[in-house]
């Protein structure tokens, strides 16, 4: 780097200073983990303003989700390769699939003192599923029994059926049907339990949430738009436990001033590097940038209710759109490497994961195979030459822009049909068209794992009438795969059946999977021992000082 | 005079008024469903997202939240934005930061400006004069983003001088490159305009009377030539501070200043009505406020101008 010899005497001078006035680094515990690092350092990292108050139930979007995975623990929680892990459950047990007896260790508190029990959790889960309540990750309570009462709007009750509590200790679940990957599911933040004040007065407590995380929320902790300040938790126990004197969210409007800090070491970790620095950032960074595949990918849903999209035409114009799409091209041209281009409809960090499903060559290049698809569907439904194929994408953040511009412009290349970007001006306004199916062409969809396993790229999307099936795709034959998926003795089994259905996803093609996520980040030169999980989020915990 | 000053008052009225009416409005037209875009990719569970517009009185007809918004303001309870904090704590963690950002833009661009200018017109057709020129239009020239980046990177980054964006005081040491950010733009006009102004006055016959009298030359300048030409500067200053709260947008991003701007601009885009009126409503006053207090100060500057009747 150009400036490096004079950041470099500035760092001595520093030195200097502090040796003269006799007050060195306090924390010389250099050495004390096993993967060694200063642990009296805090952490300085990128956030945004959470949405909503940090209830567990409650939010759902990244800036908020972060805070809360740190100051909660839940059930399990997942190691960096996206395993559970026990947390707080002593044991998880279920044979058939649908009624399940959990465990909770004991001796267990919240920061505020209060003992974690059986109830705790029951308590927590019935709040964040009644309707009464609002809660918005109240869904994911939706396989438990008793859900439906609970959630109907206007219903007055409070409590899922499903849910029993055995002993201070103990506690059972019964689903409504079977699910095998359920028990995966326990890891996401929906599902941690909190003290009963909480339940009393929610708003109040998502100022100033009292978790039993790895982290607690420091006195006056959360200063709205400015920073959100973590300490260690002393009583935490579990996995995840805190290498660092603790971690303050500093919250940034925009990546590229975060970026900026990064590089003059006003920032310890970057978890995304923005669009701009993606060229530079490795001559900037050296080696202090991590380049790793993460649970969530990219695709474009194709709405099955336009009628020259719907029927075998459909199919055949879906396949050859895929085919004419170079992913390799555009994940090494426009993101540097920042995608991998897809092989399937889930993320190869997944448990199951495969590249060579039966159908899967749908998804390579080839400019031949791509114009003779789309030959046969206009032997069967001419396509309007007028016609204007559009890719919509919410143009307030993310980028999709420039990608969407080198796909518009390969379709026309290789297919020689109108193509067209539509930008949404904001996120909001693309949604509300296509919750409210009155999308005119196909639009961008991106999935990030709530949980790591392939069911959940494939269920919440896919099913018939599924919440975010936006391509409106209904397949009775796929809905049944996926049943048997969720019905099978064993996880292995579970994932084999879920590529099964996969296949016919990859001929159907509801929608047309581009590339995987891949989490490129990057961190200063005063901080070591950072590594990303499986969902993409740097491990905070693990962070330590040089 | 006070008479004025209270019929100014009451004109604040109909634009208050006027004011909340019309951003109400544009923001309850902005498409898209608020709520909905609460559950991001996630599935809308019906019943959460009507209890949700329940709460924020979005199920209403347009009429029918704008009263419900008005009769908050006069109980004093702005309502909640979507994090369930009150809008006027919101309002009071912004506005303060805003506002010491651009108070602290509009004594540079007015110190610096005024006294460039001032030189500038006293020397015109020197070398300084030329200079100062060439540097104001080039100024005028590059967008304030690409000013606000360059000076980032170059101070920020490169040099170390300061740090590239505000720590969490956003203290006025950390302000002091943001506010230069944001007020190079009018300080290149607030210069142009002194140095035209003094030009013009330089040859009036009362500044050819005062030095025919003996006085010295600085009385000259201070009293007949500065005095009379800061008439139409003070006006463009009293609009600017209006012009710098609002539009501080871009510099806020730049240097991440957590103010007006940064919350505005969330809020526009998560369609939260309650919180843009009432960041709009506070800025359009301010306007006014500054506005009149331009004019206040007319009569201060030239005793000609009197509000008596």
């Amino acid at each position: 780097m150009r400036f490096s010899r004079t950041s470099k005497a500035l760092g001595m001078v520093a030195i200097a200073a502090l040796a003269l006035t006799g007050c060195g680094a306090s924390g010389s515990a250099t050495g004390s983990g096993s993967t060694g690092g200063d642990t009296s350092k805090v952490i300085l990292a990128d956030g945004s303003e959470p949405q909503r108050p940090l209830m567990p139930a409650d939010t759902n979007e990244v800036g908020g989700g972060k805070v809360i995975d740190m100051i909660f623990a839940g059930l399990v929680s997942y190691d960096p390769s996206g395993k559970p892990v026990n947390e707080l459950a002593e044991s998880i047990e279920g044979k058939d699939g649908q009624h399940f007896t959990i465990k909770v260790k004991k001796d267990q508190k919240f920061t505020n003192g209060e003992a974690i029990t059986a109830k705790s959790f029951v308590d927590s889960w019935n709040f964040g599923a009644a309707a009464k309540n609002a809660q918005l990750s109240g869904g994911f309570f939706e396989s438990i029994k008793g859900y439906d009462e609970a959630s109907a709007e206007g219903s007055t009750v409070e409590t899922m059926s499903g849910l029993k509590v055995v002993d201070d200790q103990t506690f059972t679940v019964e689903l409504k049907q079977p699910e095998s990957d359920w028990p995966l599911r326990l890891g996401y933040t929906a599902f941690v339990p909190v003290p009963s004040g909480a339940l009393k007065d929610p708003k109040g407590f998502g100022e100033k949430p009292v978790g039993n995380g790895p982290y607690k929320l420091a006195d006056g902790g959360w200063q709205h738009n400015v920073q959100i300040q973590l300490v260690p938790n002393p009583d935490y126990s579990g996995p995840r436990k805190a290498k660092n004197a603790g971690v303050t969210f500093k919250i940034y409007q925009n990546d590229d001033s975060a970026y900026q800090d990064l590089m003059s070491n006003n920032l310890d970790i970057l978890q995304t590097i923005p669009t701009s620095a993606l060229k530079n950032f490795k001559s900037d960074l050296g080696d202090r940038t991590i380049n790793k595949p993460y649970a969530g990918n990219q695709t474009i849903a194709i709405p099955e209710y336009l009628p020259e999209w719907s029927g075998e035409a459909g199919k055949l114009r879906r396949q050859a759109i895929s085919m004419a799409i170079n992913r390799e091209e555009i994940t090494k041209v426009i993101f540097n490497g920042a995608r991998q281009p897809a092989k399937d409809f889930t993320a190869p960090v997944l448990d199951g994961y495969s590249d060579s499903i039966a159908g899967a060559e749908n998804l390579t290049f080839n400019a031949d195979k791509a114009k003779e698809a789309w030959a046969k569907a206009d032997a069967i439904q001419k396509w309007d030459a007028n016609k204007t194929f559009t890719i919509a994408y919410n143009a307030d953040k993310g980028g999709h822009k420039a990608w969407v511009e080198a796909v518009v412009n390969q379709l026309k290349n290789t297919l020689g049909i109108k193509v067209e970007g539509k930008p949404y001006a904001t996120f909001k306004e693309a949604r509300n068209d296509a919750t409210a199916k009155t999308l005119t062409g196909s639009i961008r969809a991106g999935w990030q794992a709530d949980y790591p396993s392939l069911y959940n790229f494939l269920g919440p999307i896919y099913k018939t009438g599924a919440g975010s099936n936006d391509a409106s795709y209904a397949n009775p034959t796929f809905d049944k795969a996926i049943s048997d998926g969720l019905n099978a003795a064993s996880v292995s089994d579970g994932n084999k059946a879920m590529n099964k259905a996969q296949e016919i996803l990859l001929t159907d093609l509801p929608a047309i999977p581009l590339w995987y996520q891949v989490a490129q980040g990057g961190w200063s030169d005063k901080v070591t021992n950072v590594d990303y999980g499986w969902d993409g989020v740097p491990l905070y915990y693990n962070v330590t000082g040089k | 005079m006070s008479t004025y000053i209270l019929k100014r008052f009451l004109q604040l009225i109909p634009v208050f008024l006027g004011a909340t009416l019309l951003v109400y409005f544009l923001v309850f037209s902005l498409p898209g469903d608020p709520i909905v875009a609460l559950f991001g990719d996630k599935p809308v569970n019906e019943a959460v997202a009507a209890k949700l517009r329940m709460q924020y009185h979005l199920d209403q007809p347009f009429w029918m939240q704008y009263l419900l918004y008005l009769k908050s303001i006069f109980t004093f309870d702005l309502g909640q934005d979507f994090s369930g904090r009150p809008i006027a704590a919101v309002l009071g963690e912004v506005f303060p930061v805003t506002a010491r950002l651009a108070i602290m833009a509009l004594i540079f661009e007015a110190f610096f400006g005024i006294v460039f200018g001032l030189i500038a017109g006293l020397r015109k057709g020197k070398l300084f004069d030329a200079t100062v020129l060439v540097a104001s239009l080039v100024v005028i020239g590059i967008p304030i983003f690409v000013l606000g980046f360059l000076l980032q990177f170059t101070i920020g980054v490169q040099l170390g001088w300061a740090k590239p964006t505000v720590s969490s005081a956003a203290t006025i040491p950390d302000l002091i490159l943001p506010a230069i950010v944001l007020g190079l733009g009018s300080f290149a006009y607030v210069l142009r305009l002194t140095r035209t102004s003094v030009i013009e006055n330089m040859n009036a016959d009362y500044v050819r009377t005062a030095t025919a009298k003996g006085l010295s030359r600085f009385q000259v300048v201070r009293v007949h030539i500065l005095r009379n030409s800061l008439i139409p500067v003070i006006t463009f200053l009293g609009a600017d501070l209006g012009a710098l709260m609002g539009g501080a947008i871009v510099t806020e991003g730049i240097f991440n200043v957590p103010g007006v701007g940064n919350r505005l601009y969330r809020a526009v885009l998560s369609g939260e009505g309650p919180t843009v009126v009432s960041i709009v409503t506070v800025l359009v006053l301010i306007y006014c406020l500054s506005n009149l207090l331009v004019d206040l100060l007319y009569g201060w500057l030239d005793p000609r101008i009197r509000y008596d009747s």
